[in-house]
């Protein structure tokens, strides 16, 4: 009786500590979610709405799939997309860890200040204006590394471009804007790495590369999955960097290298909404299975 | 007791759910319905060929890119009784889509057209009418004394079964530009056939290496080489038919002759935009097929050349020809508005701005695509002192435009930039990029809609 009133007791007062707290929870996050409802959920709704049906707003099926799907860039725009996303994410993961691991080690002196400052300033650059630096940059006859370009055989803007290249251009771009940021934050999760394990690992007689190898990257995991899921669906709409080179080698890159380069061919060039919805539709569910791949594999949601 | 008040709330919770499910899906409804709803606001009396809006004495919303913002200005300053709204916009050409992006999206939203508004592109006219965005101009609008003043063949490519539907700005009709006192001092002539202009060509890479005869690395090079050589690369046959043919011995032979000078270097393959042309080969033209607007956007304000170097031929021919044909690059085209509600205006201001001595025939940079302007331009130019010739071979030129190349819905210079550019690049040969130029332009052409043979 004692047991079951005190449980009734502490329920019956529970709720209006919790009501109250969760009235607060809910104050906070009903902007976010009035914005994402406005800007992201309903806008997905009408993007599905559009891309099963035609112009005239019958329902079509799967034919605005198939028709894009046969249109003769699709598959090339697909393949160029997957070779970034190749390149990207490996770079990404391999260099962002082994930089936060270096950057770690050198504890928190002023290097480190200033490195971690340094690595976080191109993703101060908003997307557009990081690729126009770039711009600059690939092009020998301005490049403050014309010599180097030189000495790798590129005399000019052209030879840099060449649709070979692309890929790599494109992840140099991709990595110099946003890397930054993600060593910062996975040199924040190696903080967060218990200073007992570190010391067990050190007394057990680990050395930095066994301590990086077997304690921290394993717990780094669920930031490594966390910046995948995310570099891997930012890096599928691959579009302000193919978009902005084209303009500027007036062509020579593509109008329609990357999937969303496609879909935004199919909405304005060609005055086909529906088939871009399509597109994007495609877009959305590869980087949400991607995602549920990675989260259920990785464990990301489980309690410590 | 305990159990069953939580499952109260999961009910409730679970309601909730739903309601917010369906509110969402009716604001989707909503939204849908609004988007569509939006399309076709026009309404009111039709007249002139088409049916218009309801007017009102608001302001004229003029669309113009930089160069033609002068044009826009002087007609503000000589008409200040007219309410106007100059907008600067990307009307660049290369493939640039953002007026043909804009419309759309203001096709959906029902509202937002300029009234009149200007591009660089000679292709607009072909998705504009399918848009429902340009008005026929031959119908009422324009009186046709006024249209039987623009150079025969000009508005070609506003055109769409037999409607006119925007008037061609300036011609871009290609001759043969030259460094007269280089060309002396070297001893050289001018050439009048293709053949003596490959024989130059040779002849510069030997005795003066360095020197050009020309560039073919611009996104227009198709249009400067291989429409003057009459090859059916683009023949436009009807409103969504193309006839491409790339590999006819019209094409193969102005191929050669491409790679032939690309290969001894007397022809850059850098682009006369390009930074490093500019840098390193802007002292270094000897000739220079290309445009009308060559002369005051690459070699005056481009290149830098000094005042009287730069002379002008008319563009070579093939031995046996009777008499040279010309490509096309470019040249702008005005479009007005369907949804206009200031018709009286903007009919108004695209008659002086494509008609009127005061811009067209003193300031236009470009060769104007109205006969009588274009007179006076021509008087303009040769008082400007700049150039080491006179300027006859321009005017030549506007009616020796081969006909059969036309302005399809999809973009020959993209095209180019895409397949051909980076072969040229790499060091492939002209010649050897024709069948994947042509196989190119098929998959373009069908899939903007367009019948194609061969």
């Amino acid at each position: 009786m004692t047991v079951t009133h005190s449980s009734a007791g502490s329920v019956r007062g529970r709720p209006r500590g919790t009501s109250r707290q969760s009235r607060a929870g809910v104050a906070f996050v009903a902007g976010y979610v009035l914005l994402l409802i406005a800007f992201g959920v309903l806008p997905t709704c009408y993007a599905i709405y559009f891309a099963f049906t035609n112009a005239g707003g019958a329902f079509t099926g799967i034919s605005n799939f198939v028709t894009t799907a046969q249109d003769f860039r699709f598959v090339d725009s697909l393949g160029h997309v997957a070779l970034y996303l190749v390149f990207w994410l490996l770079s990404l993961v391999v260099f962002v860890v082994v930089l936060a691991l270096l950057l770690h080690r050198l504890s928190s002196g002023p290097v480190s200040q200033a490195l971690r400052f340094l690595y976080y300033i191109p993703g101060a650059l908003a997307g557009a204006a990081s690729v126009l630096v770039w711009l600059f940059m690939l092009d020998p006859t301005v490049s403050p590394v014309s010599s180097l370009l030189e000495t790798l055989g590129f005399h000019t803007f052209g030879e840099v471009i060449a649709p070979g290249n692309l890929a790599l251009l494109f992840t140099i771009i991709a990595f110099w804007t946003g890397a930054g940021g993600w060593i910062v934050v996975m040199y924040g999760a190696l903080n967060n790495i218990p200073r007992d394990v570190m010391e067990a690992a050190r007394i057990d007689g680990a050395n930095g590369w066994q301590t990086a190898w077997r304690v921290q990257i394993p717990m780094l995991r669920k930031w490594i999955v966390y910046m995948v899921i995310l570099a891997f669906a930012g890096g599928a709409q691959l579009f302000v960097e193919p978009q902005l080179l084209s303009l500027a080698s007036t062509g020579v890159a593509g109008r329609d290298y990357s999937l969303n380069q496609l879909t935004y061919d199919f909405a304005f060039q060609m005055n086909n909404i529906n088939g871009a919805a399509a597109v994007s539709v495609e877009l959305l569910v590869v980087s949400v299975s991607v995602a549920g791949v990675f989260v259920a594999r990785s464990g990301f949601f489980d309690a410590d | 007791m305990s159990v069953y008040k939580p499952s109260v709330r999961q009910e409730t919770g679970t309601s909730r759910r739903r309601a917010a499910l369906l509110a969402g899906c009716a604001a989707t409804v909503l939204l849908t319905v609004t988007a569509c709803g939006g399309g076709g606001g026009t309404s009111g009396t039709t007249k002139d060929g088409f049916a218009q809006a309801a007017q009102n004495d608001g302001a004229l919303t003029v669309w113009v890119d930089a160069t033609r913002m002068d044009a826009a200005k002087q007609y503000q300053a000589s008409h200040p009784d007219v309410k106007m709204n100059i907008v600067s916009y990307d009307g660049d050409a290369n493939g640039s889509n953002y007026l043909q992006t804009k419309v759309q999206l203001f096709n959906r939203t029902g509202k937002g057209w300029p009234d009149v508004v200007f591009s660089s592109q000679n292709n607009e006219a072909s998705w504009a009418v399918d848009a429902g965005f340009a008005a026929p101009l031959n119908k009422g609008l324009i009186p046709a004394a006024t249209l039987s003043g623009f150079a025969k063949g000009s508005n070609d490519v506003c055109t769409v079964d037999g409607t006119l539907y925007c008037l061609r700005n300036d011609l871009s009709q290609a001759v043969l530009w030259y460094n007269a006192p280089l060309l002396k001092k070297f001893g050289y002539t001018v050439p009048t056939t293709w053949e003596e202009y490959q024989a130059l060509g040779e002849k510069v890479a030997k005795e003066h290496p360095g020197y050009l005869v020309g560039d073919a690395g611009d996104t227009f090079t198709p249009e400067i080489y291989l429409w003057a050589s009459k090859c059916g690369a683009n023949h436009i046959t009807g409103p969504k038919a193309v006839s491409v043919n790339t590999t006819s011995e019209a094409c193969t032979k102005m191929a050669t002759l491409l790679d032939v000078l690309i290969k001894n270097r007397s022809m850059s393959i850098s682009g006369v935009f390009s930074t490093d042309f500019a840098k390193n080969e802007a002292d270094k033209v000897l000739l220079m097929p290309g445009p009308a607007w060559y002369g005051g956007a690459v070699f005056k304000d481009g290149l830098k050349t000094p005042a009287k170097q730069i002379a002008v031929a008319p563009i070579p021919q093939w031995q046996g020809d009777t008499s040279p044909s010309t490509g096309n690059v470019g040249g702008g085209t005005w479009l007005l508005s369907k949804h206009s509600s200031h018709l009286k205006a903007a009919t108004d201001f695209l008659k002086w701005v494509t008609t009127d001595n005061a811009y067209q025939g003193e300031k236009a940079p470009g060769f104007p695509a109205y006969a009588p302007a274009a007179e006076n331009w021509l008087k303009a130019q040769a008082a400007s002192g700049y150039y080491a010739s006179d300027l006859t071979a321009l005017k030549d030129a506007s009616s020796q435009v081969w006909s059969d190349w036309g302005s399809g819905q999809f973009s020959q210079e993209a095209i180019w930039a895409a397949t051909v550019k980076p072969g040229i690049t790499q060091g492939k040969t002209i010649e050897s990029l024709l069948p994947a130029w042509q196989d190119s332009i098929v998959k373009y052409a069908q899939a903007d809609g367009y019948k194609v043979s061969k």
